[in-house]
């Protein structure tokens, strides 16, 4: 290191080579401040790579990270009446519902798949909350039902991301009547024995932990993840007392008995397959890359020829 | 005495007055003021019904809350005999935002659970103002579990503000003790009837009000969250609170079209507070007839239709 490496060169660069950098190239964990590629940090599910803060995944993102291959099919979700409220706050319902389907280029807050995850097959469903907040309404519930009458039909476990600030106002009495609506659900997958496994993600806030999200057979969350009913600033203009540190995080559900297991999202595929192979009772997962269905025909067919072959030959000996 | 409302200030002049002029009567008693005040009272009495032919939602709100407003102990005592209240979750504690136990209305023997908000100060803060915290809901639980083992139809009595936002709350699980509340409505094999009496708030409100029947009382509310809540929220101004109220479609009228309550309770003129007995009547007589139409369904009917009632929620709108 010298002073022509530290100021020369970045300044004649600077004269010689002006490219045009594309904006969202980099993007700053908001936990460390680190700048991060973008790809690099894809690739590692918009985890942190510096200190393994979990930013923001979208459930398109995460389902092809998730599934094999990054192969999955989509459940299609009933619509529901839009607007039913006909709710005006400072801007009109289907603004706001306008303004987040552009944005995210998605229906509405909840993305329902079904595709195997290390060969083991089940039906997913992930919460957007770059969508309103991922807060639940209609559509939302609508997803998770529908998520679930899948799972009957497949007889396939149910595995759910949930991520949202809680019921969509815009939506009123109608969004509060998802807490039944979508506990049904989780009756459905129950009463069909089929495991029903939650994972929370930040954050994941008021009716939405007070229904489907808190009935999992098993409850998982990434690490750092708030997860609440009434949000700590409610808390806190109730009780005027400051909360203790990390109150209402993973690791303090944890702690509390509310949680089984707080497991960072690039291990979190692993513990899925390892957690429903053993409640779905099949054998454990076969660990390394299987080849692919095709050359596995090819390849018996040669051990039988190789077989038959070696019998041929034993009986030419005799 | 009445405590009267922001909006009834005219009607407390006018009553003021008659009461005034009454008083002076009986201290002067050459005074003949009979004619003056029942002028007073008929003039009050129409004010009276003027103010209460369309309310608007955020005058419900306040019609919902009144503090002397009957609530789940008054309708116990009034509605049902032997009330024997059990208490605790086996768990941690007994809260008493949750009223609960076995008795008998119409000599059937039932279980009755209820938010109670206390009526005066020591009994608010002792209740804390109807605001359960998750023990509360797991006495819930446990109560509505037995009665369906003992085959005892269940009453639910909602008012409640919500669920008590605190620290040991959300510790112990507030959420959980919320969704197993719900799960075990959808779950029971007895008929679940719920009246709304005062307010319906949000996650602490749907943990008892998943039920069969769900009444609701002319000027109570039920609502995903409090106007003044929704107000700092969606307007960033909590003294938007009559817009957020309108809005929110919170009001026992609104909430039949959309099919959320099954029926609507009369209320006396001037809200259940001005004639609590006649308020408990017609409590009694809609508990009864929703009593009737569940009666002789199994259990798997009964789980089916109740099932059936919150998975059609949100199929018609508001102008059906």
């Amino acid at each position: 290191m010298n002073w022509i490496t530290n100021y020369v060169r970045p300044k004649i660069n600077s004269i010689f080579s002006r490219r045009e950098v594309p904006e969202n190239l980099w993007q700053k964990c908001d936990e460390c401040g680190t700048m991060l590629f973008h790809r690099e940090l894809s690739d590692n599910q918009n985890v942190c790579t510096s200190c393994g803060h979990h930013m923001h995944i979208t459930p398109r993102d995460r389902f092809t990270a998730l599934f094999d291959g990054g192969v999955f099919t989509e459940v299609a979700v009933p619509e529901p009446l839009s607007d039913p409220l006909k709710f005006k706050d400072q801007k009109k319902y289907p603004d706001r519902i306008k303004a987040a389907q552009k944005k995210t280029g998605e229906k509405d807050a909840m993305l329902v798949a079904a595709g195997e995850i290390g060969r083991t097959p089940i039906v997913a469903a992930a919460q957007d909350f770059s969508y309103m907040g991922g807060s639940m309404g209609m559509y939302v519930g609508n997803a998770i039902i529908a998520a679930a009458e899948e799972a009957v039909k497949l007889g396939r476990p149910l595995v759910l991301f949930s991520a949202a600030g809680g019921a969509r106002m815009q939506e009123g009495i109608l969004s509060l009547m998802q807490m039944p609506r979508t506990t049904v659900a989780v009756q459905m997958l129950k009463e069909a024995g089929l495991p029903y496994i939650v994972v929370l993600t930040h954050p994941t806030t008021g009716g939405v932990t007070a229904s489907y999200a808190m009935l999992g057979d098993v409850q998982i969350s990434e690490p750092n993840a708030l997860i609440c009913f009434a949000g700590p600033r409610v808390i806190e203009q109730t009780i005027r007392e400051k909360l203790p540190e990390g109150f209402q995080r993973a690791e303090y559900l944890l702690d509390h008995g509310m949680l089984d297991r707080v497991i960072p999202r690039t291990e979190m595929r692993e513990e899925l397959i390892t957690i429903i192979r053993m409640l779905m009772k099949l054998p454990p997962q076969v660990v390394g890359d299987l080849p692919s269905p095709q050359d596995a025909e090819a390849d018996s067919a040669e051990a039988a020829n190789t077989s038959a072959d070696a019998a041929a030959s034993e009986e030419a000996a005799q | 005495m009445t405590q009267y409302l922001e909006f009834e200030k005219p009607l407390a002049e006018i009553e003021g007055k008659a009461e005034e002029l009454r008083a002076l009567a009986r201290a002067n008693e050459e005074m003949d003021v009979a004619d003056e005040a029942a002028a007073l009272d008929a003039k009050a009495a129409q004010l009276l019904k003027d103010l209460y032919k369309d309310l608007t939602p955020w005058r419900k709100c306040q019609v919902a809350r009144h503090p002397e407003r009957p609530h789940c102990k008054d309708y116990i005592e009034a509605l049902f005999t032997e009330f024997t209240p059990l208490a605790g979750d086996r768990n941690f504690a007994d809260d008493l935002a949750v009223m609960g136990g076995l008795a008998r209305f119409n000599d059937q023997p039932v279980m009755v659970i209820g938010h109670e908000k206390g009526s005066d100060t020591k009994s608010r803060i002792e209740r804390n103002f109807g605001m359960a915290r998750p023990e509360g809901y797991r006495k819930a639980v446990r109560l509505m579990e037995m009665a369906g083992r003992f085959g005892l139809p269940v009453i639910t009595l909602v008012d409640t503000a919500g669920a008590y936002p605190g620290k040991g709350a959300e510790e112990r699980g507030q959420s959980e003790a919320i969704a197993r509340s719900t799960e075990m409505c959808l779950k029971i094999g007895v008929p679940l009837i719920s009246v709304i009496i005062g307010e319906g708030g949000s996650g602490g409100a749907v943990a008892f009000a998943t039920a069969n029947r769900v009444a609701m009382l002319e000027h109570s509310i039920y609502s995903v969250i409090s106007p003044e809540g929704c107000a700092s929220i969606l307007w960033k101004d909590a003294e938007k609170m009559r817009e957020a109220a309108e809005a929110l479609r919170l009001t026992a009228q609104d909430l039949n079209k959309l099919g959320v309550n099954d029926r609507i309770i009369p209320e006396p003129l001037g809200g259940a507070h001005r004639d609590p007995k006649a308020a408990m009547n017609a409590v009694a007589k809609a508990i009864s007839e929703m009593l009737e139409e569940l009666d002789g369904k199994s259990a798997e009917e009964l789980i089916r239709d109740r099932r059936k009632k919150f998975l059609d929620i949100g199929s018609k709108g508001l102008a059906a």
